[in-house]
């Protein structure tokens, strides 16, 4: 009989925390299958933000480093001007790379540092108990915007792959959602070719990957996906939003 | 032996970093430290190395924490304003244990404060800076010829212990020019680093690099076994210099420039008849203690000299633990004290006129 589906081996063996239905789980998975296809398990480093994919360096089998809130571009930067041969990549909430590391990722874009910044947009901040992102939607709401998030006062959600991709720095920008199988079969799409981008020495790549927070958005891991779907995906269009050779 | 070179303080740190076989610099600019970035700028790529100008010192300290993760010898340079931005990465580097080196070039504060030479960062040198239950070794130089001595120190020191290590100067130190020699004769040793994250080859299991512990009892473990490092930096590592200290009834105490100063003031006591000595100590952090406290057996007092309102005192103090009065003047700001100042200020404690 032959085996249909297995941890892949980037994947460490070891119980994850992540809640129910939580689609972190899923881009480690992604993340660890295109280590494996790519062959680049022992030439990775990693470096994990603080948010809910702290333990990230507990995850891969690759090298990992765990970086302060918002610093792992600038992190990444130190390490890849050391072993520029390697791979090394960041894994970032959106408070973490979108509010308190913007100037980080866009200047490690701008600079076309040559790594690949994976970013999981829910639109919340997960670990902290479900507060406002500057991702989260208009109206929506969370514990520091329980009226909703009103524009008004608390501005405007940042499209962070929009923005990033005005600059000449970056090689690739794309985003994903992991919402639905075949959007999570693209993901996985996306994710190799940022990892090939920076095997090739192109610059800078980032993969934005929509993900769920069921915990703090307050439904159902079934009900959170429809809800990315319903109201993440009109706001943040999914494709490719830079690709130079 | 080489020849003797002029050189600025700032760039005679510089030198001397690459000499010791750092390649990895991340800075961002400012007064009175940008000399050290210039060298870097030039020098680094022709031999090989990077030079990075950061968006802030935030992100320059963290790129300094990923390089020292993948086992450079890194370095970074700022001054007063940029240290307190790097005071978040420090903190993570000492918790992470890696090492490297950070030179602050200290100006007037606090906030923007002036770009004029001061003392006034002893405290988050010393004491603190970014958050936690952590020290860095401190060294603190008085002429560039040691600027050049104690960057090298650094680097080994760094790597012997795995700790960040900074070079505390003022901009006096950093602007004036002196003849230094650069032999190689210190010159510095290769640590292996088989923590650092390079890849695994799938030859190992992966290493981390990591400051979080969710069981305080880990944490607490983690933070005791750092102490014992400490404890044995305390024991080996401490370095001071004396003059006049045998029968010395007055003790003067400086660090960097102000030390300089104080000599001056020392020879003109001297001149006059008072016994007047000099602690200048080399490590900031560990505290030379002992030797004021075997001063204290015979010294009538004891003078601090700052450019700070007073913060090394504090140390002296602790050190001299009541056995003899401590007296403190200092000039702050960007004020240098002058040798009249320091030795009517001696002559007012001999007379019984000074307040502690
Ligand atoms: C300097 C600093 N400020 C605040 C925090 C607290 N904090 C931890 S995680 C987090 C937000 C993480 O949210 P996000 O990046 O969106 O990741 P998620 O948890 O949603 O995956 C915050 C604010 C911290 N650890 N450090
Ligand atoms: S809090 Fe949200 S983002 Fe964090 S693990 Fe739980 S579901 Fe996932």
């Amino acid at each position: 009989m032959s085996k249909l589906y297995e941890r892949p081996k980037s994947l460490c063996d070891v119980p994850m925390h992540y809640c129910p239905g939580c689609t972190h789980g899923i881009a480690h998975r992604l993340i660890a299958e295109v280590m494996d296809e790519l062959g680049i398990e022992g030439e990775t480093v990693g470096v994990a933000p603080v948010g809910c994919a702290v333990f990230a360096y507990d995850y891969f089998e690759c090298d990992m480093q765990e970086a302060a809130h918002g610093r792992a571009p600038a992190v990444a930067t130190g390490i890849k001007r050391v072993i520029p041969d390697r791979i090394v990549f960041t894994y970032q909430g959106d408070g973490d790379l979108a509010a308190i590391g913007t100037a980080e990722t866009v200047h490690a874009a701008a600079r076309g540092e040559n790594i690949t910044v994976i970013f999981i947009n829910n639109a919340i901040y997960g670990m902290t108990g479900g507060q406002m992102a500057p991702t989260s939607l208009p109206g929506q709401f969370t514990q520091t915007s329980p009226y909703g998030r009103d524009v008004k006062k608390q501005g405007y959600p940042v499209r962070i792959s929009e923005m990033l991709s005005t600059l000449d720095g970056p090689s690739y920008i794309e985003r994903v959602s992991l919402d639905s199988v075949p959007n999570i079969n693209n993901a996985k799409k996306a994710i190799k070719k940022a990892f090939q981008k920076q095997i090739d020495k192109k610059g800078f790549s980032l993969v934005e990957v929509l993900s769920t927070c069921p915990t703090n958005w307050g439904l159902s891991p079934v009900e959170s996906m429809k809800w990315l779907k319903d109201n993440m995906i009109p706001y943040y269009p999914l494709g490719v939003f830079k690709d130079v050779d | 032996m080489s020849e003797k070179v002029l050189m600025k303080g700032n760039e005679a740190i510089a030198e001397a970093a690459i000499l010791a076989g750092c390649r990895y610099f991340f800075g961002y600019p400012i007064t009175p430290q940008t000399e050290i970035a210039a060298y870097m700028a030039k020098k680094m790529p022709k031999i090989g190395g990077t030079f990075l100008q950061a968006e802030s010192e935030v992100s320059a300290i963290n790129m300094v924490y990923g390089a020292a993760g993948a086992g450079a010898r890194v370095m970074t340079s700022s001054s007063s304003p940029g240290m307190s931005l790097k005071g978040e990465g420090i903190s993570y580097i000492a918790g992470a244990d890696l090492p490297c080196v950070i030179v602050n070039i200290v100006r007037g504060g606090p906030g923007l404060g002036g770009i004029q030479p001061a003392q006034s960062d002893y405290f988050q040198a010393t004491k603190g800076g970014g958050h936690g239950d952590y020290h860095l070794l401190v060294l603190a130089p008085n002429s560039v010829q040691e600027m050049v001595s104690l960057t090298i120190d650094a680097f080994d020191l760094a790597d012997k212990y795995r700790i960040p290590v900074m070079l505390l100067g003022d901009g006096t130190l950093g602007q004036m020019m002196e003849p230094v020699e650069f032999s190689n004769d210190n010159i510095s040793h290769v640590y292996e680093k088989p923590w650092a994250t390079v890849g695994t080859q799938k030859k190992r299991k992966h290493n981390i690099i990591n400051t979080l512990y969710m069981s305080p009892e880990e944490l607490e473990y983690t933070i005791i076994e750092r102490q014992k490092k400490y404890n044995s930096i305390v024991q080996n590592e401490i370095r001071c210099e004396t003059s006049y200290l045998e029968d010395a009834e007055y003790v003067l105490s400086a660090y960097g420039t102000s030390s300089r100063i104080v000599e001056t003031a020392v020879h003109q006591l001297r001149k006059e008849g008072y016994k007047a000595g000099i602690i200048r100590p080399i490590t900031l952090w560990p505290f030379p203690s002992h030797i004021y406290k075997k001063a204290a057996e015979h010294a009538k007092a004891f003078l601090s000299v700052e450019m700070s309102m007073g913060q090394m005192v504090e140390d002296i103090m602790l050190a001299v633990n009541g056995k003899a009065p401590v007296h403190f003047f200092g000039r702050t700001g960007g004020v240098i004290p002058t040798p009249a100042e320091i030795v009517s200020k001696v002559k007012d404690i001999a007379g019984g006129n000074a307040s502690e």
